[in-house]
């Protein structure tokens, strides 16, 4: 009994591996039709930031040199733009319905990240994972101020609801040559 | 009166193993739950970026991998050191993703298929211009759900 158990065991020890498979999740935009004419959308510049990656992985924040730590804030800043600036995208009222109510967000902003074609893929998944951590850290507020519990611990419904008021909006580019020879 | 004896060579008992059985299977019931097979045998290698925003991938059925690394040692002599593709078994071009896309999705259930997920293992020393193709190749099949993975960051 020992032995076979003891077998089995070993075989298990051997093809086991503990990786879990987790990952960054992420919607790619759907195809466009190849009639359709790509129509430049008029972006108010102001509801408009721009992330650019360029071949040695360096950051341009608005036209700024940035680290990638420093990005986070940059982005809740940008996508909260909590006192109204002139700089930052326009607030639109919107009703949320219970218990959120009517409230001011960036309805139209939108976060281009635009990379290299050699940039470090590391260097990308950096940028995203900083966005994502923006928007998640909004939303968890979010949901603390209005319902009194953690993003993760609201059922469905509320979850959409919060996520109505921070909807991710990062649009990625084509990836072109930026900083080459 | 009786004489207590003192035993000079006294015998160690020897070790009950009779609960052996049962601590093995207790050890093989935890490594079976645990373990997760395989997906297939790599031929390229990679290491996946750090990220902490990280998402877990549910049902397993539904998921397809795309691998992105250079060739291991044994394949490096016939394909070079140049950054390949994996789909399941085999070296592939960027331009073969979206029959196996296709192929792939129309061998799942009909309910299933729009939530199939598409997961991105690459190195994280891959060049973007590769991912990119990828993604492209992607948005052509309509697999829009896609998967970087990666593993959790402790310090930045």
């Amino acid at each position: 009994m020992a032995d076979i158990s003891f077998l089995l065991l070993i075989f298990f020890l051997v093809t086991t591996s503990m990786d879990v498979n987790q990952g960054l999740a992420r919607r790619l935009p759907a195809p466009v039709p190849p009639d359709q004419k790509v129509e430049n959308t008029d972006i108010n510049k102001r509801n408009l930031m721009v992330v650019k990656i360029n071949s040695a992985n360096q950051l341009m924040v608005q036209g700024q040199l940035l680290d990638v730590k420093q990005l986070r804030a940059k982005a809740k800043e940008f996508i909260k733009n909590e006192n109204d600036d002139a700089t930052l995208p326009k607030l639109v009222e919107e009703d949320f319905g219970e218990p959120i109510g009517v409230v001011k967000y960036t309805k139209d902003h939108v976060i281009s990240v635009q990379n290299d074609v050699d940039t470090q893929y590391q260097a990308y998944l950096d940028v995203q994972n900083e966005l994502v951590a923006a928007y998640n850290e909004l939303r968890d507020e979010c949901a603390r101020q209005y319902f009194h519990k953690g993003y993760a611990e609201l059922d469905e419904d509320q979850q959409k609801q919060v996520q109505k008021v921070y909807p991710q909006k990062i649009s990625e580019a084509e990836p072109k040559n930026y900083g080459g020879e | 009166m009786a004489k207590i004896r003192r035993n000079d060579k006294r015998e160690m008992p020897a070790l009950n193993t009779s609960s052996l059985p049962d601590i093995i299977f207790m050890l093989l019931f935890f490594f079976m739950s645990v373990t997760s097979m395989k997906e297939v045998s790599y031929k390229v290698q990679f290491k996946v970026p750090q990220a902490t925003e990280l998402v877990k991938l549910e049902k397993k059925s539904l998921v397809r991998y795309i691998y992105v690394g250079t060739p291991t040692a044994e394949f490096r002599k016939q394909y070079g050191a140049e950054t390949r593709i994996q789909l399941d078994d085999a070296f592939a071009e960027t331009n073969e993703i979206g029959e196996y896309i296709v192929n792939e999705r129309s061998s799942m259930k009909e309910q299933d298929q729009g939530l199939m997920t598409v997961s991105i293992k690459a190195d994280k020393e891959t060049r973007m211009g590769v991912i990119a193709d990828i993604k492209q190749e992607l948005r052509r099949a309509y697999a829009l759900k896609i998967s970087y993975a990666s593993t959790q960051r402790t310090s930045f």
